[in-house]
């Protein structure tokens, strides 16, 4: 197990550095196999680590909750590196070669680092390598944000970084401090990792793990999207280019919570579980609550996707802070079906983007006629959103709620329920104006022979305008008409813009199914025992 | 309860450069000049280095002899340079001023950054947290440190400055790293450094990039995006 191991921390960083030497066609070639390859590796994992903890160099240490965070991220690697070679050529599509290549090779150098800092986070030991392989997480998604090189993109990366540094430096005193802990019981002399940590936890002095453990929260929430740290989120979900905003929100959002989990871990083996349970039901009420009411006005539609985040996010602090069994086995189901649905909702919504031209929810009417698999895909990704069974995150929130109930946590279940519900108002409201309001008039017209396109496709982009003018979210109005005039949105016909941003989401919608109807032998296997970790009996 | 008694030549040590580092701090806050921000930046660096030598010193761990010029390299010399280089190249007069970037009037931002010190201060004070290595004063210290670079990046509106008050709070951090946890293995204390430099990297490009962009540092316009 070893080679595959180390396999998944070389190869994506391989491909890396392949894709920035190599032709466009190449590079997304090489980072499609990097992908697959990686999740094929991650899979190979999973029978291992559900029965025993690798440990390898004293470096590595793969147990079943790294397992399930990785398999999260390598799916989802895998489905976006499919979803990227159409999406990065249409992006591409009429640039002079020379920009378009150096695109290309930049975006493709950085997805795959991107890939492998968050494949690599949670095989850490040392609790230093874990905050210093999120921080490359942080960075190189910055880059990522502001790649499209616009006003909002550089705006957007700066706030991401500045917010998301400024937290993790919160998250590095705690990583100093559960030093500190581990010293007073080790002697000075130990490398923070997990394993020794968590063997004297009962041990550890209370004061230190608890600061630690508030810092954590609060440093590592930064970048899960906890209320109130989560200002970065919708700005850089909304921004970066969809395929690294589906990464971001499936994949970045998880490795982080899975940082927290394993803060609390120690803390719960030192304090007990009442302070670090009470602590992530606050800010999981916090978050969920926010989100929630902000998901019922959105005209942005990869910004109510992002908060769609911050609610998932929300859900899985509380459902950790049930404590129960089921309600942890939900959690662990979550964090899997949550990376399908949300990678599924964003590849959706930037195939959206490139058909309409705009992110605005009112120009996107009419996609279930206009858009004959992604129209449906995406309906099909809302409702698992929203938790419809029979897909996965029905399950798992159905095991949150019940490990609720099941511990008397009465009142918080029922918050939760209320909440879920209000989201789902939100996105349900919006996906149907998405898919079965129709187009106006106007905007169903094809372009007339014999009226030059620009002025043909004004009133789209004005009437689609119309509405979002006054918003403090969407462009100035001189910005929107100097849209019209210069690159006109062509009138959408019925079809397509690239089957590579269709395949992927239909293994998307797979996942979710198996994970809904009948998780795999082996998956049960590795969540309880994921389940025994997070609870400190095995 | 130990009675009041005057801390050893080691303890004063570190006590003094932790005070004289929260200065430095306080010197950023109020500079108006990103050459002088950068120098004040380089100077607290310095400390920290000395710092190191002074514990390497007292305790007899060689590792931090690494330590201390590693990080001095770093942070002394080539961070304030990239940094330097990256803004240099975005025109032509190197500090496009960021003096009248407040959000608070002057005086009121340096009284608001005391009462954040002082909280801080006091805070980590009643942690208790103590060991034998560690001066609690000089822990403390880096505790108000902490605060006051966070109010840095509140109270300055323009990039640069805040880009300054991130790295000042990784150099608060230091300072509570080398206090309580000064025998941290070496190996991931180079780690952090050089994830530090991947940072300053990266926030330098994102400097220039809104620069180039906006022909100033102030981050005024960047209001577009509202979480």
């Amino acid at each position: 197990m070893f080679g595959v191991v180390l396999a998944l921390a070389i190869v994506p960083f391989a491909a890396a550095i392949a894709s920035l030497a190599a032709p466009p066609r190449l590079a997304a070639a090489i980072t499609m196999v990097s992908g697959i390859a990686c999740f094929g590796l991650v899979l190979a994992l999973i029978p291992a680590v559900a029965h025993h903890t690798l440990g390898y160099v004293s470096y590595f240490r793969v147990d079943a909750v790294s397992g399930i965070f990785m398999l999260a991220t390598g799916f989802l690697y895998a489905a976006v590196a499919v979803y990227a070679v159409g999406y990065v050529r249409k992006e591409t599509e009429g640039e002079d070669p020379a920009s378009g290549r150096r695109y290309t090779a930049r975006f493709y150098a950085l997805f795959n680092v991107f890939g492998w800092s968050m494949l690599v986070a949670p095989m850490m030991n040392s609790l230093a390598l874990l905050w210093i392989a999120v921080e490359v997480t942080t960075v190189v998604s910055a880059l990522l944000v502001a790649i499209e090189n616009s006003e909002a993109a550089v705006e957007a990366a700066w706030k991401y970084v500045l917010i998301a540094s400024a937290g993790l430096g919160l998250a590095l005193l705690a990583t100093i401090f559960a030093y500190f802990a581990g010293s007073q019981v080790l002697g000075q002399h130990y490398d923070l990792a997990l394993s020794t940590i968590l063997q004297v936890g009962s041990r550890l002095p209370h004061t230190p793990v608890r600061f630690a453990f508030m810092l954590a929260v609060l440093g590592f929430g930064t970048k899960v999207g906890l209320f109130p740290v989560h200002t970065w989120l919708p700005d850089a979900h909304s921004e970066a280019p969809t395929p690294v905003s589906a990464l971001l929100s499936g994949s970045l959002l998880a490795v982080s919570f899975y940082a927290i989990l394993r803060y609390f871990q120690i803390a719960s083996s030192t304090l007990g579980t009442g302070f670090p349970r009470d602590v992530l039901l606050a800010f999981g009420v916090a978050s969920l609550l926010l989100a929630a009411l902000y998901l019922l006005d959105q005209r942005d539609l990869k910004r109510l996707l992002a908060y769609s985040s911050v609610e998932h996010m929300g859900i899985l602090a509380i459902g950790v802070s049930f404590g129960a069994p089921i309600a942890l086995a939900g959690v662990m189901l979550h964090v899997l079906a949550h990376a399908a649905a949300k990678g599924n909702a964003f590849m959706g919504a930037g195939v959206f983007a490139i058909k309409f031209g705009s992110k605005q929810i009112s120009a996107h009417r009419g996609a279930m006629d206009l858009l004959p698999w992604s129209g449906p895909l995406f309906l099909l990704a809302v409702l698992a959103l929203s938790a419809m069974p029979p897909f996965g995150i029905f399950r798992s929130e159905f095991q949150i709620v019940a490990g609720g109930l099941g511990a008397h946590n009465y009142a918080a279940a029922a918050v939760l329920i209320v909440l879920v519900t209000l989201a789902f108002l939100g996105l349900s409201a919006s996906a149907t104006g998405i898919l079965f309001r129709s187009r106006r008039p106007a905007e169903w017209q094809a372009v007339p022979p014999d009226v030059p396109a620009a002025v043909a496709a004004y009133p789209v982009v004005a009437g689609n305008g119309h509405a979002a003018v006054g918003s403090p979210e969407s462009g100035s109005t001189a910005e929107l008409a100097a849209l019209a005039h210069a690159e006109p949105a062509p009138a959408p016909g019925r079809g397509e813009p690239s089957m590579w941003m269709v395949v992927p989401v239909l293994a998307g919608i797979v996942a979710l199914l198996i994970l809904g109807l009948h998780p795999p032998a082996e998956l049960t296997e590795l969540i309880s025992r994921a389940v025994a970790q997070l609870r400190g009996v095995s | 309860m130990d009675p009041v008694q005057a801390p050893g030549v080691y303890q004063g040590a570190a006590n003094v450069i932790a005070a004289l580092m929260l200065l430095l701090e306080f010197g950023m806050l109020r500079q108006a000049l990103i050459r002088d921000q950068i120098r004040l930046y380089a100077a607290q660096s310095a400390l920290i280095s000395v710092l190191a030598i002074v514990i390497a010193a007292d305790r007899g761990i060689p590792d931090l002899y690494a330590l201390a010029g590693l990080s001095a390299a770093l942070k002394v010399v080539a961070v304030p340079l990239v940094v330097r280089r990256l803004l240099g190249r975005t025109g032509r007069d190197e500090a496009p001023g960021v003096a009248g970037s407040y959000t608070l009037g002057v005086a009121n931002s340096v009284l608001g950054s005391i009462a954040l010190a002082a909280f801080g201060f006091f805070c980590f004070n009643s942690l208790g947290i103590h060991s034998a290595a560690a001066p609690a004063t000089a822990l403390a210290i880096a505790g108000g440190m902490v605060l006051v670079s966070f109010g840095l990046m509140i109270v300055r509106r323009d990039v640069a400055s805040q880009a300054i008050g991130f790295f000042s709070l990784e150099n608060a951090i230091s300072l509570a790293a080398l206090v309580v946890a000064a025998e941290l293995p070496l190996i991931l204390e180079t780690a952090f450094l050089f994830d530090l430099l991947v940072a300053v990297v990266v926030f330098g490009m994102l400097i220039r990039a809104h620069h180039v962009r906006s022909e100033s540092l102030s981050t005024a316009d960047l209001t577009r995006l509202r979480g």
